[in-house]
């Protein structure tokens, strides 16, 4: 049936709730949405909780992820050597496209906002289930239905899409791409991407109308912030990437020329206007491409800032100014598509390059507030921490080496080489993985009801973190050497070989790194260690109810005066920092005022 | 309501002159375009929570009537207590198949296009049968 939901705490208007348990003394793992609904595989087939389709989209993309790393094994194995025949060269440049498709359409975005967004922003501002549950529903089937469709190229006769996950015009046309593996991975990224626009109406619904009394915009959690954001960033590059997909898919069938200059003439010297362009597809994709790289990102960015004040034990410095280097990266990133274009030669140059540079100001805002929320704070190395903290080294070289090409001369001598790699997979590991990891440690426990093993998770941190270092950096000397990208073999006589048998044996050892996470899931599983309701002491909304958290979230909420309300009400006696008008009319203390309770 | 329209007014402005500046500098039609697109995915939502932000505190926004003023909603007061959002928040469907079925349908809409126009026999079916019956699930208030 369906539930006409009160908001919680209405019935008890006056009464403050405090968690049952004391942070960290636990109890047993209970049934949150379980207890209510179908049961079995009609509950995953037909649940609209926003908890339950949150977990199917992390459990697909885990798997995805997982596949796709194997893929990127394979050709690591490849390049050991330089005239391996591990791989033909068909297969490798399949390997390579469906690398990139998988981890970057089907693993990092949907993790992060149909994932992770899913399970927790309605959580964190109070609200019963997101803003529209069955189009919720409707995005996952699709990204599932999207991601099938996708891999099936492997399949069919001809095999899987070899243009790269770029699908550059007029290579992935009809004549130098036939086949239906081309066809399945256009149409695999326009389900997709109705999915992640979906998503994107219900997160920006769900943080405008469903937020709890009190909750107002500047007392939600970065977290929440960052998806926001992100939810608008979909908004504005999906449907710019839906379309184009479409269009190609129409050129490729239906003879529509848009992207291909066949029937064009000149005109007064010049191509007619109405002419079709390859160059339009870069265009366009790239319009979606880079705020694509801010989709993947944000998310992640969310995920430390909440982790960081919680293992510091502070509040998260320079909330506003977190706030609006989003705004200003989000903003700015949506104006640098053409930077991927420079050696085209029909690019503005000067404007391009300067709005790139310009990404580094609210970047560097926002690293010097992650470095302020841990300064002389009771650090705890945890592994959501570590995590943490790795993605700090990680996103920062990834993040330095961009402003590098950001410089057009610079990019014109690293345009397409191991150099280029090197820095997107620095930045794309660093915030999905390394962050990814680090939210998903942090939140299992609100999500299962049971801890994961710290001494696995720190062998996961230090193998992926070390294997890290030494996949990626090699790449970059390689780059320099003048290694291009995209290729399955290369002469033995330039020196390439040294380095890339070091960046394979460092992706070996990221991949045993995983093993590890594995494992922990399983101990986790076998051998339980009730989490309780908020093992970390955390300071937002989600660790105010039991875990899992039941149907609909919530019995009853805490009164909500500050950005951290959940910490509020477990330390009524710890002063805090007031936040408005609200929380001055909650007792005061020299200025201060005692959390609400 | 205001910091929401503030948020969606400031994305319309800055693509407005980013937009501006690009066509004039430019002066190349498929990049411009989509700036101004953006210019609007900020106007549009913006002025429409602009609106909604003026009518809640009973001034006249061009030329629709004044209603009484409510003030802010519970969600943008700081001091507002959980009691002040009593009344039902909204109906959600407790489970659905149909969200599953249109997936499916899409799905096989999809590959229709790709190996044979016969599977549309099937998926499109299936999409007008979950529109169908999320419609009376709607208005029912309860499964189909």
């Amino acid at each position: 049936m369906t539930d006409v939901i009160a908001p919680p705490g209405t019935h008890e208007p006056a009464e403050v709730h405090l968690p049952p348990e004391a942070p960290g003394n636990g109890h047993e793992p209970h049934g949150g949405h379980e207890d209510h609904g179908p049961t079995g595989i009609l509950k995953w087939l037909t649940s609209t909780d926003h908890k339950v389709i949150g977990l199917s989209y992390m459990i697909t993309a885990v798997a995805i992820f997982y596949l796709s790393g194997i893929m990127a094994l394979f050709m690591r194995l490849q390049l050991a050597s330089p005239h391996s025949s591990l791989l033909t060269f068909s297969q490798f440049n399949a390997l390579f496209t469906m690398h990139g498709a998988l981890m970057l359409y089907l693993f990092a975005g949907p993790f992060a906002f149909g994932g992770l967004a899913n399970y927790i922003v309605p959580l964190q501002v109070g609200a019963p289930d997101m803003a529209y549950p069955r189009l919720n529903a409707l995005s996952y089937w699709l990204y599932l239905s999207g991601s099938i469709t996708m891999l099936m190229g492997f399949f069919v006769a001809g095999g899987a899409a070899q243009f790269g996950w770029v699908a550059y015009a007029p290579l992935s046309s009809a004549t130098s791409s036939p086949g239906a593996g081309p066809d399945l991975f256009l149409m695999g990224i326009a389900l997709t991407g109705f999915s992640a626009i979906f998503t994107a109406v219900n997160l920006c619904g769900t943080i405008f109308y469903l937020r709890a009394p009190g909750m107002t915009m500047f007392r939600m959690p970065i977290f929440t912030w960052n998806m926001l954001v992100t939810g608008i960033l979909i908004l504005i590059a999906f449907p710019v990437l839906t379309a184009a997909v479409v269009m190609l898919f129409c050129d490729r069938h239906f003879n529509t020329h848009i992207y291909t200059a066949a029937g064009c003439h000149l005109v007064n010297g010049l191509p007619m206007r109405s002419c079709g362009s390859p160059l339009l597809w870069q265009n366009l994709f790239w319009f979606f491409g880079h705020p694509e790289v801010y989709i993947l990102a944000l998310p992640f960015f969310g995920i430390v800032t909440e982790i960081l004040p919680v293992f510091s034990k502070k509040p998260v410095f320079g909330y506003k100014g977190m706030v609006f280097a989003t705004m200003a990266i989000a903003a700015l990133s949506t104006g640098v598509w053409a930077h991927h274009m420079f050696t085209t030669g029909a690019v503005l140059l000067p404007f391009f390059s300067f709005l790139s540079l310009l990404i580094a100001v609210p970047t560097g805002i926002k690293f010097f507030n992650w470095i302020g929320t841990m300064w002389h704070g009771q650090l705890t190395f945890t592994t959501p921490m570590l995590f943490s903290v790795g993605f700090l080294f990680a996103f920062l070289m990834g993040g330095v080496t961009g402003i590098m090409l950001a410089s057009p001369p610079i990019d014109f001598a690293t345009h397409d080489t191991y150099f280029v790699v090197a820095h997107f997979h620095q930045v794309l590991f660093g915030t999905a993985v390394f962050a990814g990891f680090a939210g998903l440690y942090y939140w299992y426990p609100k999500m299962f009801g049971r801890m994961l093993r710290e001494s696995l998770g720190k062998w996961h941190f230090w193998l992926m973190f070390i294997g890290f270092w030494v996949t990626f950096m090699p790449q970059y000397v390689v780059g320099l050497l003048g290694m291009p990208r995209r290729v399955a073999s290369y002469p033995s006589n330039l020196g390439w070989q040294s380095y890339n048998i070091v960046s394979t044996v460092g992706a070996f050892i990221i991949a045993i790194s995983f093993a590890f996470l594995l494992v922990n899931f399983v101990v986790s599983w076998r051998k339980p260690i009730p989490a309780g309701d908020n093992p970390w002491d955390g300071h937002t909304l989600e660790w105010f109810t039991t875990s899992p958290p039941p149907h609909h979230n919530y019995t009853h909420l805490p009164p909500i005066r500050s950005e951290r309300p959940t910490w509020d009400a477990n330390h009524p006696d710890a002063l805090t920092v007031p936040h408005g008008k609200g929380a001055h009319s909650n007792g005061k203390a020299n200025g201060k005022v005692t959390a609400s309770v | 309501m205001r910091v929401e329209a503030l948020f969606l007014l400031f994305l319309g402005a800055f693509f407005g002159i980013v937009g501006l500046v690009y066509w004039f500098w430019s002066y190349e039609d498929g990049g411009s375009m989509m700036l101004l697109g953006v210019t609007l995915l900020g106007f549009l939502p913006g002025l429409y929570y602009f609106f909604w932000h003026q009518r809640f505190h009973g001034r006249k926004y061009f030329f629709w009537g004044k209603i009484p003023a409510v003030g802010d909603r519970p969600s943008d007061r700081e001091d507002a207590e959980m009691a002040e959002g009593a009344g039902n928040i909204d109906s959600f469907p407790g489970s659905s198949i149909w969200p599953f079925v249109m997936g499916m349908g899409a799905f096989l809409t999809v590959l229709a296009l790709i190996f044979g126009v016969w599977l549309i026999f099937l998926g499109v079916p299936l999409i007008l049968t979950a529109l169908t019956g999320v419609t009376a699930e709607s208005r029912r208030g309860g499964q189909v």
